[in-house]
């Protein structure tokens, strides 16, 4: 066997061995327990409740996400400005940190005792075992997945476009709604189904600043965890749930056609 | 009437430019790449604010930094046609036309839209993308976008660069008459002397940030103010050292041979003559001719371009020449044949170096 081969034949092993560890878990999930158990299980309204919480939060956190990271995010990608870089790595910045801390950091900040615990207070928010804490949480951890991706779309906007735009009469404000939007869309769309998922499967940061009530705080993650020492199969069962969630999103977001193999753009 | 003058620093190049353009006259920015040229239309259309400039169009200014004038470019009224088009991906040809159309109904715009794509042949293409349309049809719709928003100023930027040869001779039968139409000063940028020549009533030949000559092609082409000018005319150029002889001027070219010509000069010198006044003859001729001057020269380069051939050559220094497809058939010219190439010391031009 030439050494081409065997190098080869050692990639084939190392992709299937990568391919196999990723998939098996997500794959017993659904094969551990008939689908006719995880259906039943289900019904505990404990279980709905959870699914019904993460889909409301989620929402929320995903709304108030866009609506304040689109802006910054054009901010960002057109104008220079001292400080710019200490900025994106700012916004970056949750990326890296532990959930637990985040949701440690979020009580020192926003908690009763917190940084604006007295502020908040005065104004009637209370943040602490409240669904709006999840939401703050939410927005936390998962806020630079869009805004990252939000400005890399910016960003790879022919700078013509937007020249064209004011040559002929518009505004800031038209360009940035009738020509950046709409050509960064795809880009928007990707960031938001990532933030999305990313909101989606958030456990430690809620646990830890808002808590696990149940219908109050207590998303879809959360009950998986409260569920599987005494009730596996209903664990499973919401498992599967966000399984099937979390795989609509990744082939929501993945563009169709394939993706390129190195040196395809050489003609 | 535009009045432009703009002084800037660009990375390594530094702009410092005037020039000004008459109602319904076009005038040409001819250079190289890297030039500024675009960078002259872009100030002219506020897409770049020079560090000193000022713009003046008609009776209004666009821009004085000394008295902190800079109108934003929505608020100047300029027609101005990308190199790369810059249509907008997401609408349609019509709504590309509509949305510089500001200040009337929706319906008004519509049938504007429709009414200038008519106008540029595209009325069956008002619903296409821009992605299905061809390169030809790309242009026309951007131009009419640029005009429909009835512009004070024409700025188009390498208008013909993006078209393929067949379409470019429409394009720009197409663009000088809306040009002509337009009556308002148009600026166009090319890095083509024959574009520029094409379309333009004047050239102004800009390099390494500035104006170095102004004239139509003509005068340009028959009097070009430096080696710079004669080589963007698509003259050849060889340098040498001139000294007069009678009347006559004789020029020892460098490595080697000698020109004369009928422009008269001293000292270091550029000798420049047209393609199409130097004629092939074979190695071994002896027929003398009125061609005063005869280089012997290889050829590197055989051409075909349209009913011509260009053919490239390496005498003293490198040279063009440009024949008739029969009479570079008759001469069986290829890569290595050694040739003699004549022209009139009437056809040269000395430029001082």
């Amino acid at each position: 066997m030439s050494r081409g081969a065997a190098f080869t034949g050692a990639l084939v092993l190392a992709l299937a061995v990568v391919l196999a560890f990723l998939t098996l878990p997500l794959v017993a999930i659904f094969l551990d327990v008939g689908p006719g158990d995880l259906v039943a299980s289900l019904d505990d309204p404990g279980s709905v409740d959870a699914l019904l919480l993460s889909v409301e939060v989620t929402a929320i956190a995903l709304i108030v996400i866009v609506a304040l990271g689109t802006p910054a995010a054009w901010l960002l990608a057109t104008r220079s400005f001292p400080g710019r870089s200490v900025a994106i790595t700012l916004v970056e910045l949750p990326l890296v940190v532990p959930p637990a801390v985040a949701g440690i950091g979020l009580l020192a900040a926003l908690g009763p005792q917190g940084l604006l615990g007295d502020a908040l207070e005065q104004a009637g928010v209370e943040l602490v075992f409240q669904t709006a804490g999840v939401v703050v949480a939410l927005v936390f951890v998962a806020s630079p997945f869009y805004v990252r991706q939000a400005l890399a779309a910016f960003t790879a906007l022919d700078p013509s476009l937007i020249e064209a735009s004011r040559t002929l009469g518009a505004g800031d404000v038209r360009t940035f709604l009738r020509v950046a939007l709409p050509g960064a869309r795809a880009g928007l769309v990707a960031g938001g189904a990532l933030a999305w998922g990313r909101a989606l499967g958030e456990f430690g940061a809620t646990l830890v600043f808002a808590g696990s009530l149940t219908g109050v705080t207590q998303t879809a993650p959360l009950a998986i965890y409260e569920r599987f020492s005494a009730d596996f199969t209903g664990a499973l069962a919401l498992s599967a749930v966000l399984v099937a969630a979390s795989g609509a999103i990744l082939l929501a977001v993945k563009p169709a056609g394939g993706s390129r193999v190195l040196g395809d753009a050489r003609g | 009437m535009l009045a432009v003058e703009a002084r800037t620093r660009l990375g390594d190049l530094d702009l410092g430019a005037a020039f000004e353009v008459g109602d319904s006259e076009c005038l040409a920015l001819a250079g190289p790449s890297g030039a500024g040229k675009t960078s002259l239309l872009r100030v002219a259309a506020g897409l770049l604010r020079p560090s000193r400039g000022t713009v003046r169009c008609g009776s209004q200014t666009w821009l004085d930094t000394e008295r902190g004038i800079d109108l934003p470019p929505d608020r100047r009224r300029v027609g101005f046609l990308f190199q790369d088009y810059a249509l907008f991906g997401h609408l349609s040809a019509w709504r590309n036309v509509a949305y510089g159309i500001a200040g009337v109904t929706r319906a008004e715009r519509r049938s504007r839209a429709h009414q200038l794509l008519e106008r540029f042949g595209l009325a069956d293409r008002a619903d296409a993308r821009p992605a299905t349309l061809s390169g030809g049809e790309r242009q026309r719709v951007a131009l009419a976008r640029a005009v429909a928003r009835e512009p004070e100023l024409l700025l188009l930027d390498e208008p013909l660069s993006a078209l393929d040869a067949s379409t470019r001779a429409r394009s720009s039968r197409a663009l000088t008459e809306l040009i002509g139409d337009a009556g308002v000063p148009a600026v166009i940028v090319t890095h083509d002397f024959e574009e520029a020549a094409l379309l333009a009533d004047r050239i102004a030949v800009i390099a390494a940030g500035s104006v170095v000559q102004t004239g139509t092609a003509t005068e340009l082409a028959a009097a070009p103010g430096s080696t710079f000018v004669a080589d963007l005319t698509g003259a050849v150029v060889m340098t040498g050292a001139a000294r007069a002889r009678g009347d006559l001027t004789v020029v020892e070219l460098e490595g080697g041979g000698s020109v004369t010509s009928t422009d008269s000069a001293t000292g270091p010198v550029a000798v420049t003559v047209h393609p199409w006044e130097i004629s092939l003859e074979p190695e071994d001729s002896d027929q003398a001719g009125s061609a005063r001057n005869r280089i012997d020269v290889r050829v590197t380069s055989v051409t075909t371009v349209g009913n011509r051939v260009r053919v490239g050559l390496m005498g003293p220094q490198p040279m063009v020449a440009e024949l008739t497809t029969p009479g570079a058939a008759g001469l069986a010219l290829s890569p290595g044949t050694r040739a003699v190439a004549a022209f009139k010391a009437t056809a040269t031009r000395l430029v001082a170096r």
